[in-house]
């Protein structure tokens, strides 16, 4: 079964690249939540649920958000369809949040808002919301993006899970160090029947993953 | 797929710190859930099942002896101490070799070393703990695998995708055998979360009980050995004959209105396994004891014919131990078909789905060959496995 990238983007350094193309640059934010909500303005992205998530998810949602306006997976069935992250730091961004709010015992204010993105796969489940997605998800941790794992994982639920498309890829976030990369990963036979843009695509390899990561 | 099975197994919880002693306290009747008053954890009191503090730190000492280590116990955190005593355990038992090219160490947890980020553990112990690449690290250097684990962080149902991901790399040849290990802590941060949430229950849960008034938490690590060849082994090799992963796509704190997604894990599972509603013996519930959890889970067994089928949730023993209780309750299951014994679903007495299920009063003995493991968990996510005796 040959699997390929069909679609991308990667929001790293300051800036969004979309299928090879640069969308967006911000020289200058005083924190990335700005950056985020400048990103969606520009995209005139309209999802009011957006300003709830926690930057992690943001991030993630973002991504994925346009990665699926290059290549809609609408024609999917959504059971079909799969969804594999990974990061290194999971969801510490906000469990650092959550801890402090707990942290002085005459200023105790857990909230069941933060609380709930201290699970690295929140940004899995608000991607399947907005998207109608409810095939094979998992989230995995690793501390540098593992090509060769991902290959492995994600050509396994094609050929043994029913996976007719899934989405893949890397969303790291602490602090002011972030690095995204969505990508959506298609069966060679299904290409470039969808989507305005020209058409973009790169055989699903570990090879081709570790570079897409690095190259922008 | 070639076919995966597994041979050894461990269970640490406040029930014992073996798979066996875990059993015996079940078979007796006894909960490890109790009223725990401890500032450190919560500013009021907080029911809880937590691992014996004193005999964990005598094992690890023995543990540190055995495989001839010079460093001292004081380095590894708490959970890091569960872990290396359950991955030990069960190599020991199996007598597999972790620094085989061939073998993968899985990981499992939610929150990882998150009690590192209290004050109270800045001086001891480096930042980078907190990360759950740097955990897994330690355990996997402390046997010497050859190859670098895989992490599995999905909220509640991180300890099947676990099993799940690992069967499938034995499954499809990459790797011949696999560890699979999970755990989790009591930590203020999760206590004081959940109890945000309102999710906790004043009194021990009771999972599928009209009167139960949500979860209660616990702690615990649990390790399996995958393998593709179960020879000569001690214990009767039992088969992963199947298993999926879903998502509701409907909220993120709350679960699915219908159970079709998990409903759809369990019917993948099953077809994966090659088996039909009818041939499942036995169900290891997820159940929780939160109102919505329960109901949620009803439905979806519903949808699957399930209902009439023996029906169980360990919760009630040793509570919610989140990135464990995959792993824990799988290797619980798996000894209930070795056995061949059901066992009672602590804490329930009284109907309180709106759809009926065969929830276990008593413990029993039946003869099984095949076992159905669910569960859901934060992010909308399901998994469902289907365990037969080989």
């Amino acid at each position: 079964m040959n699997l390929h990238i069909t679609s991308y983007c990667q929001i790293h350094d300051k800036k969004v690249v979309v299928n090879d193309r640069f969308i967006f640059y911000m020289e200058n934010f005083l924190n990335f939540a700005d950056f985020l909500k400048a990103v969606y303005k520009q995209e005139a992205i309209s999802y009011p649920k957006f300003f709830k998530m926690d930057s992690l998810s943001k991030l993630g949602f973002l991504a994925t958000e346009l990665v699926l306006r290059e290549k809609p997976i609408g024609r999917y069935c959504s059971e079909e369809v799969g969804i594999v992250l990974s990061n290194a730091s999971a969801s510490l961004d906000t469990d650092i949040i959550h801890n402090d709010s707990v942290k002085d015992k005459s200023h105790y204010f857990p909230s069941p808002s933060v609380f709930v993105y201290t699970l690295p796969n929140i940004v899995i489940g608000e991607i399947c919301i907005k998207n109608k997605i409810k095939g094979e998800n998992a989230f995995l941790v690793s501390e540098f993006f593992d090509g060769t794992l991902f290959e492995n994982y994600v050509q396994n639920l094609f050929i043994n899970e029913g996976t007719a498309a899934c989405i893949c890829g890397w969303v790291e976030l602490l602090g002011n160090n972030y690095n995204a990369l969505s990508m959506l990963i298609e069966r060679e036979e299904n290409m470039e029947k969808t989507g305005n843009q020209p058409p973009w695509n790169l055989p699903f390899t570990a090879e081709n993953l570790n570079q897409l990561i690095i190259r922008n | 797929m070639r076919p995966v099975y597994t041979i050894a197994d461990n269970i640490i919880t406040s029930l014992g710190f073996t798979t066996g002693e875990n059993l015996a306290s079940i078979e007796n009747g006894c909960t490890g859930l109790k009223k725990v008053i401890d500032p450190l954890l919560y500013p009021e009191p907080v029911i809880l099942s937590r691992v014996d503090q004193i005999k964990l730190n005598v094992l690890f000492e023995e543990l540190l002896a055995k495989y001839d280590k010079k460093t001292p116990a004081a380095f590894y955190t708490r959970l890091e101490k569960m872990f290396l005593l359950s991955v030990a355990d069960v190599l020991y038992q199996s007598k597999a070799d972790p620094r085989d090219k061939r073998m993968i160490l899985v990981i499992s947890s939610t929150k990882g070393n998150i009690d590192l980020l209290e004050d109270r553990f800045k001086a001891t112990f480096n930042h980078r703990r907190l990360y759950l690449w740097e955990m897994a690290r330690i355990v996997a250097s402390f046997f010497e695998f050859k190859n670098p684990p895989v992490i599995i962080s999905n909220a509640c149902i991180s300890g099947l995708v676990a099993i799940i991901t690992a069967a499938r790399m034995i499954g499809n040849g990459r790797f011949d055998q696999a560890i699979v290990a999970g755990g989790d802590i009591a930590s203020e941060f999760v206590i004081s979360g959940f109890q945000s949430f309102q999710a906790l229950s004043p009194v021990n849960c009771r999972p599928f009980d009209r009167d139960r008034k949500g979860l209660s938490l616990g702690e615990g690590s649990g390790a399996l050995l995958l393998t593709s060849s179960p020879d000569d082994t001690a214990h009767q090799p039992v088969l992963f004959s199947g298993g999926s992963v879903t998502n509701d796509a409907n909220h993120i704190s709350g679960p699915s209105r219908t159970g079709e997604e998990l409903a759809l894990a369990i019917s993948r599972a099953m077809t994966s396994a090659g088996i039909s509603p009818t041939e499942v013996d036995y169900i290891s519930a997820h159940g929780t004891a939160t109102l919505y959890n329960d109901e949620m889970e009803s439905k979806a067994l519903d949808i699957n014919v399930l209902n009439k089928v023996p029906v169980n949730s360990y919760k009630g023993y040793w509570g919610h131990t989140l990135g464990a209780a995959g792993v824990i309750e799988s290797v619980s299951s798996i000894a209930s078909l070795r056995n061949d014994r059901l066992y009672r679903s602590e804490g329930y007495e009284n109907p309180g789905i709106s759809v009926p299920l065969n929830v276990l009063r008593y413990h029993e003995s039946k003869k099984l060959t095949t076992c159905l493991k669910t569960a859901s968990g934060f992010g909308g996510c399901n998994a469902a496995i289907v365990f037969q005796k080989s």
